[in-house]
């Protein structure tokens, strides 16, 4: 069974995001670029199954300038056999809908069983992607698995969806699109091995006309980004902890009136 | 009406609208009364209620569409999109608006590719601006606010809870109710079993008015006792910071943070946690921020509006006896 993964490069976590001189984007000089989290349990799901058939293939797809490509290796590393890398300057400022019909188009050319993504990247924290892939392609979807089972013929997918108060089972016939939640899997870590032969593994442009694809104006455009309106200032009580914890429930009734 | 604005009901699977619907519904409510339109609910259910119909109406609804049938439960995206796509449809809303729960983060994905539409996730303020919508919204862990515009209606977006007010209930006022026929899409996906969560008898972490957290400096599974007491008390949900998720000592659906969930509370108490960047990702925009930690140089402390410098084990046993002080009074 063929299974494609859809990641996604992000700042990492720690990093300082500024904003560029446009107020529109971040200014990208500096920053530590990673796989999203979310993403990267995907790719470890991925390589499960595979590893648990004996057989199949394990291809990550991704949409972004040519810095993406390094993470793509990092995906190749840890285990994925090949790489496709949705290249185009036509894809600048792509909304996620717009990302969405990339992907959509590339899955339709590569025809796997199943794809896997992250349920949300944790730069703009959409969370869309995903679920307007499976729109798109008119496949079966579920949103925040955190269990999975492909039956023995390769024919259907079980899942237990995170849901509000409680956790949901479905099967869902082949090919579907799933979004992994914390709690899948532990991701792996790269092996040196694995590290080297990255470097012979296949990683394909496409462009936008190679998918057959005209850029359309985005559904959803930025208007600006800005920088956090400050919290005001906070006090620390002082105090030994009995006195500090009568002025503490005092301020939040009569100050803040938080409670 | 054409060009109303639509709020997307989220329900206990039993027939009850949550809060988080009040407060859907009244943005709505408050937009739509500036570009002379109303609110109106989208309530898809296998099960509602008189009593239900009734709190949408208090909450600003004009209307309810309600889309009954059991083969609505449980959520199913390929069963939900075409419906409300062809209720759109006829209908020409001019907003769409939802709530940040699993299930309508990704009936909203759907119906934005389904319809061609642009949506704002997990949104926390709407102004209009003349013709224009415009959405705000957390990006980058919270570093960033990001304002976004779409290129064409209806404007499709989900609410972060907590953050938007719902309007004073008016009691009475009742709700003109729709019962389109649509038809059904068949569904691929089948439910097989649904476990579940076991209650802890505090409210949900999402919805929650007030959250007590606890991290690392919670030393262990066993003295998160400490911080239900104290959430009992004030009626308070229970969340942790990853390091406590990680290390076993809670549930990862009690994760509060980047790779968890993203609160907005009006109180969050966060003990023992230090505050790195991924955790205030996902409570930075609660109103009142509390934190005890012996550590008087941990970064929480420079988010927090009150703070306790001194052992999360002495301090937080006082505060359950002072807040029931407070609360018996």
């Amino acid at each position: 069974m063929k299974i494609l993964v859809l990641v996604k490069q992000v700042p990492d976590t720690a990093t300082q995001v500024k904003l560029g001189a446009d107020s529109k984007t971040i200014d990208t000089a500096g920053i530590t670029w990673i796989v999203s989290p979310y993403d990267e349990f995907a790719l470890e799901e991925a390589l499960r199954i595979k590893e648990k058939r004996g057989q199949g293939e394990v291809v990550v797809v991704s949409l972004g300038p040519a810095r993406v490509k390094e993470s793509l290796r990092s995906c190749l590393a840890m285990g994925a056999d090949r790489a496709i890398h949705l290249v185009d300057p036509a894809w600048d400022g792509a909304d996620t809908l717009a990302t969405a019909r990339a992907l959509a188009a590339a899955i339709k050319q590569e025809a796997p069983g199943l794809v896997l993504c992250g349920r949300q990247a944790i730069d703009d924290d959409m969370g869309s992607v995903g679920a307007q892939v499976a729109e798109l392609l008119g496949w079966p979807c579920a949103s925040w698995i955190i269990e999975e089972a492909v039956d023995g013929g390769g024919t259907s997918i079980r899942v237990g969806r995170q849901a509000e108060g409680g956790l949901e089972v479905f099967d869902l016939p082949l090919p579907a699109v799933v979004s992994a939640q914390k709690g899948l899997n532990e991701p792996r870590y790269p092996t040196l091995k694995g590290i080297m032969g990255a470097k012979k593994k296949e990683m394909k442009d496409v462009k936008a006309a190679d998918l057959g694809l005209a850029v359309e104006p985005p559904a959803l455009s930025v208007v600006a980004l800005e920088a956090l309106p400050p919290r005001p200032p906070g006090r620390v009580i002082p105090g030994e902890p009995a006195e500090a914890a009568r002025e503490l429930v005092r301020a939040l009734r009569e100050e803040a009136k938080a409670i | 009406m054409a060009g109303a604005f639509w709020g997307i009901v989220e329900d206990d699977r039993q027939g009850n609208p949550k809060k988080v619907t009040a407060e859907v519904l009244g943005e709505a409510s408050r937009l739509a009364a500036k570009a002379g339109s109303q609110a109106e609910a989208i309530w898809i259910t296998d099960k509602a209620s008189e009593s239900g119909i009734r709190l949408l109406g208090e909450w600003g609804a004009r209307r309810v569409w309600l889309l009954e049938n059991a083969a609505f439960a449980p959520y199913r995206g390929e069963v939900w999109t075409p419906v409300v796509t062809e209720l759109a449809g006829t209908e020409s809303p001019k907003a769409i608006l939802g709530a940040v729960t699993t299930r309508q983060r990704e009936l909203m994905a759907r119906l934005s590719a389904r319809l061609g539409l642009g949506l704002s996730a997990d949104t926390t303020a709407l102004a209009l601006d003349g013709e224009q919508l415009v959405a705000t919204r957390p990006i980058y862990a919270g570093k960033l606010l990001a304002k976004v515009t779409w290129a064409k209606t209806p404007w499709l977006a989900t609410l972060r809870p907590n953050v938007f007010r719902a309007e004073e209930p008016q009691p009475g006022v009742a709700p003109s109710v729709e019962r389109p026929a649509v038809s059904l899409p068949a569904a691929r996906m089948t439910l097989v079993e649904r476990r579940e969560e076991a209650s802890t008898g505090l409210p949900e972490l999402a919805e929650a008015e007030i959250i007590v957290s606890g991290g690392r400096g919670m030393k262990g599974p066993e003295n998160f006792v400490i911080l239900e007491e104290l959430a009992r008390v004030i009626g308070a949900a229970v969340g942790a910071s990853r390091a406590a998720v990680d290390a076993g000592w809670r549930p990862h659906r009690f994760q509060v943070g980047q790779t968890g969930r993203t609160v907005s509370p009006k109180l969050y108490l966060a003990f023992g946690i230090s505050g790195a960047i991924q955790h205030l990702a996902g409570m930075r925009t609660s109103k009142v921020i509390c934190a005890v930690n012996k550590d008087p140089e941990a970064p929480i402390f420079k988010i927090a509006d009150y703070g306790i410098v001194a052992d999360l084990f002495e301090v937080a046993p006082l505060l359950t006896q002072e807040f029931k002080k407070l609360l018996e009074k």
